[in-house]
């Protein structure tokens, strides 16, 4: 049985404590012991970017890193996007993938989301290439991607007028 | 026609719950007390099972249990065939289907050996290593060219070959066309295999309710109703007694209509076994051999034509590979077969395949589903013929095209839905015309080109037509309700996979009950909602489904209308239904909401009359009597760069026809999807078999997924002719993006690439691959290129 480890990881502004395996991997204890099953997992190998979440600001993939090594830090999943001062009303990312219709299946949406929320905050007004540079670690099998660059810019048009 | 919501771009009324981390997913189901499995798979394609040792696993802690095929006992069955062949002449079908748990034979590589049942799925993957199968390796057939040599191992025992079907169709007589052909070219065309690869991985939760005796299962499937109805079966339950719910699915793309996998059939019966809920989610590495796959076929293509390049006949002889099973019949080699016609008159048509099993995981349809490769050998052989006669492109094609008032044509064979194949309705040349203007095809051929090549850059177009037969039977079923809140409930026994059916289905009923989309609540793909139909497959959702939607609408809107008329008493024809309101044409003031009409008709006291249905209410099913045949045109421009041999998209134009459209938004987005696979398909994606039928690149590391870098935005446009087979006019049009996109790489590829007359007859290419048909053309010219484009 593999050791277990106490760890404290703030989620969603959450503070959680628990005592966790230590081989328990990041994408697990989110989905599976917090039961925040909006990041999803799709590959387990750190190549379709789907379970990619916010470390201290940074987009991770949590199939890639361990529970314990969150130990301390600040995560942040799809579920702590919309913002709770605005009544839980959708983050202007979310509002315009809806838009652009940048979603079919919606099972990768959630790694995109977290994907763009730091690069949209070091690019307010990124070119199309820059856009699909970013992209291109995460996988959509349903999109082609058009419908999600256009919500990129449709989001980054409203960030920088509401900015 | 005037519509108020159909054929508009709605946005979506599922997104939301996407959007936020609130939808539920398969592996999102969390019960007390749930136990995980893992598969012990077999490490062969091919070989004797000598024995299976558990013991050690069996007692691991926190391992709870471990089931091999001997502990099935009499459940151990092979699975059902879920397509039988037919109704062809002569046909040679030999059905060998999947087993639940390998028990004296590894067919291929990753077939199920044991369950290993523990505390937590770590545990359970921990203990796989402990479980020792002993075997004998066997040779493997892996290159479906050499399945049926003489000597060949046998795949199963009882036959005297790996022949899996042998099926011939025929039109006019092929042969009568030799006198008066000008031209006839005959081709070898490849088509090898790729994998769906939705991104949610297959997964079974199952929770056996002794109390109350119902078992309820969590299945990514596109076929909750059937499964249902086949879990009972095989447990010896009532239907009624088990419930399936396909929640929100990670994408489908055809291999989640796949049934009945193991997993499926075992999950659930551990979990009644042991009394305890069980949840198996497969990982990316199963996902490649354990969920079945698709594409392989090689054609002996042959077509006649006269000088002036019409077609006169054509004769097509292949070999598909239906793998190790094959428990979905013959449906991809038959649309194969019944879609190299496309839109094209072709009087004399010969077409003879034989299936055969190979030691490679199973193969069922994926998005496309064979179509892909009848496609690709009638546009690369129109090609040829198009250079040996010096006609333009796109000209021979309009040239052979279905007129308008050929419809509805008959081709005389018999299609997949076993109906004969005939169009209902289609009009191809001006989407033809169309994707010629907007891909600019003259000016580039011309002007653009040329200039390009003084450039350097090889730069080169393509023009394909196809058809897609879509919207097949059997039957759909929908049931609407008004409740006295006012607001609709929808419910459909069709799963969802992502193409926005919470949408376009309220669309339907809004049109017809004049309430907001957002206000009808859609239920999908939960048994205990629904449970009459068959599933979401061969793009038939919009067309089954949609006017099962549109047929309960009308009858829920007669309710309405008879009710209200009563009230008021005031002629229907008189009456206004819009905004969620019912009122008379001039006394909008004595407007009822549908909500307390709902009440109305259904009150707690008081007398009805005699034979009233209560509620306003209706269910209703829609079966049409054969397909319905959707088309389009694509057309590309790209550039290969001839150092790396890389291929950079810079335009792709998609004109299709799939009848009335319900949501455009939506279609564009399948179009934009179907495009994006296709392109994988065509260049990037190929699974890679070793001889001994070990697959090499069974992760995302290696097999080559396109991402946001490789697809380009497509263009669309779109044709209307409505199908006279549905009310609502519709057409299929899931698979449309991802048919024809191999052959117009392989045409633009050749014109880009034109000094080397190079004459590409497979898919997947990929940048190696194109290096070494160039090299194989013109092995001396490598060099010079080389050397031109350094300065």
């Amino acid at each position: 049985m593999a050791e277990r480890i106490q760890i404290s990881v703030r989620v969603n502004h959450t503070l959680f404590e628990r005592e966790v395996e230590s081989q328990l991997l990041l994408s697990d204890f989110l989905r599976h012991e917090l039961e925040l099953t909006g990041t999803h997992v799709g590959c387990e190998h750190g190549v379709c970017g789907a379970c990619t979440v916010l470390l201290n600001g940074e987009a991770v993939r949590s199939c890639l890193m361990l529970a314990v090594q969150a130990d301390g830090q600040e995560i942040t999943t799809v579920e702590g996007m919309a913002s709770p001062a605005l009544a839980g009303a959708l983050h202007p990312l979310q509002a315009a993938f809806k838009e652009a219709h940048g979603l079919q299946c919606g099972f990768c949406t959630p790694g995109f989301l977290m994907t763009l929320i730091p690069f949209l905050k070091n690019h307010p007004d990124p070119t199309e290439a820059e856009i699909r540079q970013a992209l291109s670690g995460n996988i959509c099998r349903c999109t082609g991607y058009q419908n999600i660059v256009k919500a990129v810019q449709l989001a980054a048009k409203r960030m920088a007028q509401s900015a | 026609m005037e519509t108020t919501y159909i054929g508009k771009p709605v946005l979506r009324n599922e997104d939301e719950r996407l959007l936020t981390g609130q939808a539920l997913f398969t592996d999102d189901v969390h019960l007390p007390g749930m136990l995980h499995v893992a598969f012990v798979r077999g490490e062969y394609a091919h070989a004797r099972i000598l024995k299976v040792d558990a013991s050690a696993a069996r007692r691991r802690p926190g391992v709870i249990a471990v089931f091999t095929a001997e502990d099935l006992g009499s459940y151990w069955k092979p699975g059902p065939l879920l397509v039988p062949p037919p109704p062809i002449e002569r046909l040679v079908f030999n059905q060998r289907t999947q087993v639940p748990l390998a028990k004296d034979k590894l067919r291929h590589y990753g077939e199920a050996v044991a369950a290993i049942v523990a505390e937590s799925r770590y545990l359970a993957e921990d203990a796989i290593a402990d479980v020792i199968v002993e075997v004998e390796p066997l040779d493997a057939v892996v290159d479906l060219e050499k399945a049926l040599d003489p000597g060949a191992p046998l795949i199963h025992e009882g036959l005297n070959s790996n022949l899996a079907a042998h099926v011939i169709q025929e039109k006019g007589d092929y042969h009568s066309v030799f006198p008066g052909a000008d031209v006839v070219i005959k081709k070898r065309l490849l088509y090898d295999r790729g994998t769906a690869a939705a991104m949610e991985n297959r997964g079974v939760v199952a929770q056996w309710d002794a109390a109350s005796q119902q078992l309820t299962v969590w299945d990514t499937t596109q076929a909750p109703i059937p499964i249902r109805n086949g879990l009972a079966r095989m447990l010896g339950l009532s239907e009624s007694q088990v419930r399936v719910v396909a929640p929100f699915i990670g994408g489908g793309f055809g291999p989640k209509i796949m049934m009945f996998y193991p997993e499926e059939v075992l999950i659930p019966w551990i979990a009644m076994q042991l009394k305890r809920p069980v949840k198996w989610i497969e990982d990316r590495w199963e996902n490649f051999f354990a969920t079945t796959q698709e594409r392989g076929q090689v054609h002996e293509a042959e077509i006649a034509l006269s000088a002036d390049g019409r077609i006169l006949g054509v004769k097509d002889v292949f070999l598909h590979d239906t793998g190790a099973y094959d428990p979905y019949g013959l449906t991809v080699p038959i649309n194969s077969q019944c879609t190299l016609l496309g839109p094209y008159s072709v009087p004399n048509y010969y077409s003879e395949f034989k299936a055969v099993f190979t030691n490679k995981p199973i193969v069922t349809p994926y998005r496309g589903a064979g179509r892909q490769h009848g496609v690709f050998v009638m546009e690369r052989l129109l090609d040829f013929a198009a250079k040996e006669l010096n006609i333009d492109r796109a000209e021979i094609r309009r040239k052979n095209y279905l007129s308008p008032e050929d419809f509805p044509h008959n081709h005389q064979i018999i299609y997949q839905d076993f109906a004969p194949l005939v169009y209902d309705s289609g009009n191809y040349s001006p989407a033809l015309d169309k994707a010629l203007e907007m891909i600019g095809y003259e000016k580039f051929i011309r002007e653009e080109q040329p200039r390009l090549r003084v450039e350097g850059k090889h730069a080169g177009i393509g023009i394909v037509s196809y058809v897609e037969g879509t919207g097949i039977g059997p039957y759909e079923g929908a049931r609407v309700t008004v409740e006295a809140s006012g607001k609709v409930c929808l419910a459909t026994g069709v799963g969802t996979q992502g193409q926005g059916h919470f949408t376009a289905f309220a669309q339907v009923v809004a049109e017809q009950l004049g309430v907001d989309v957002k206000d009808i609540r859609v239920v999908t793909g939960d048994t205990r909602e629904f449970n009459w139909g068959t599933g979401t497959f061969a793009s038939r959702g919009a067309v089954v489904a949609g006017n099962a939607c549109h047929a309960a609408a009308r009858m829920v809107r007669g309710k309405i209308l008879r009710l209200a008329g009563e009230i008021f008493q005031t002629p229907e024809e008189d009456l206004i239904l819009e905004g969620g309101r019912v009122y008379p044409r001039n006394a909008p003031q004595k407007a009822l909401s549908l909500g307390e009409l709902a009440a109305r008709a259904n009150p707690l006291r008081g007398a009805v009359k005699p034979g009233t249905e209560p509620g306003l209410e209706a269910t209703a099913y829609f079966g049409p009597e054969r397909g319905c045949t959707a088309s389009g045109v694509h057309a590309l421009i790209l550039e290969v760069d001839p150092l790396t041999m890389m291929v950079e998209i810079q335009r792709y134009v998609v004109v299709h026809d799939c009848g009335r459209v319900i949501n455009p938004m939506i279609l564009e987005g399948q179009i934009h999807g179907g495009v994006a696979q296709g392109i994988g398909n065509a260049f990037y994606e190929q699974l890679v078999f070793a001889p001994n039928g070990q697959l090499l690149n069974a992760s995302f590391m290696d097999y080559l997924l396109p991402t946001a870098s490789e697809v380009p935005n497509v263009e669309n446009a779109h044709v209307e002719t409505p199908s006279p087979l549905n009310p609502l006019g519709v057409k299929g049009a899931g698979e449309a993006g991802a048919i024809p996109t191999g052959a117009l790489f392989a045409q633009a590829i050749e014109d880009a690439l034109r000094e080397y007359d190079l004459e590409i007859c497979e898919i997947p290419l990929s940048p190696n691959r194109l290096f070494e048909l160039v090299k194989e053309r013109v092995p001396q010219n490598i060099e010079v290129t080389l050397a031109t484009n350094e300065h």
